[in-house]
């Protein structure tokens, strides 16, 4: 929903992809932008309780995305950091994966 | 004494009976009682997987308490908690001054848009069947196979 609002605007003028998949550049794909979830789902407070919000951002190998991968903004990472760690440390969360 | 807000979280031993896991909330409860700290809010999420192995149990029952006191109070809730046995993990976190901000975050979002939308012509409030609403549709997954 708010990804179609989106797409006219801001947001994907970023060159840089990093490392990531090359279907980036591709316009129609609208899966896979470099917004930030939290930005554009209006998400503010990112809470350690919530498995289901951090875990896409904690692969297989438990360490946490980065954004250069992700998209997440400064400020979001840092609050995402914190919410992970606090997940981590009640087991929520694996410290080391597979 | 300034009051402030802490999360509680403990787990209890997969072993344990249900029994044992509401004598332990009567005890945290009378120890925030002693500090004359209040229980705002608890919540049995039931029995969870571990995301790791803590003392060779792969899962166990966690337990969350709101509660509103002092540092003291804290102190001790903590000194208590690493003494039982059945608690094998546990976790307080203050979370007043975050809440604080976040509320915050949400209000001056929440004015700037009625502000932006009344400058449009439209009314304050977003009616029904609008394209975006405000908030929290976090069952979004658009990001899932960057975390798989």
């Amino acid at each position: 929903m708010a990804m179609q609002k989106r797409s006219g605007g801001r947001g994907r003028s970023s060159g840089g992809r990093g490392g990531d998949k090359a279907q980036g550049q591709r316009r129609g794909l609208f899966r896979r932008r470099k917004v930030c979830k939290f930005c554009a789902d209006r998400i503010d407070d990112i809470n350690y309780k919530d498995v289901k919000l951090l875990q896409p951002f904690v692969p297989e190998r438990g360490k946490i995305l980065p954004r250069r991968i992700s998209g997440t903004c400064a400020k979001h990472q840092r609050k995402l950091r914190t919410a992970i760690t606090r997940a981590r440390v009640i087991a929520l969360l694996p410290f080391v994966g597979e | 004494m300034n009051t402030r807000k802490y999360e509680l979280v403990y787990i209890v031993s997969p072993e344990a009976t249900d029994e044992q896991v509401t004598a332990l909330h009567d005890q945290v409860q009378a120890i925030v009682a002693r500090f004359n700290g209040e229980i705002e809010k608890t919540e049995n999420w039931g029995r969870r997987k571990l995301a790791y192995e803590i003392a060779r149990h792969k899962e166990g029952t966690y337990v969350l308490e709101v509660i509103n006191g002092g540092g003291e109070l804290m102190k001790e809730i903590d000194r208590r908690l690493k003494v039982i046995d059945e608690v094998i993990r546990h976790m307080a976190v203050r979370v007043d001054e975050e809440q604080r901000v976040v509320d915050r975050a949400r209000t001056v979002r929440q004015t700037w848009q009625e502000r932006r939308r009344v400058a449009r012509g439209l009314p304050p409030q977003i009616q029904e069947g609008e394209k975006r609403r405000d908030g929290d549709d976090r069952e979004d997954d658009r990001f899932d196979e960057a975390g798989a």
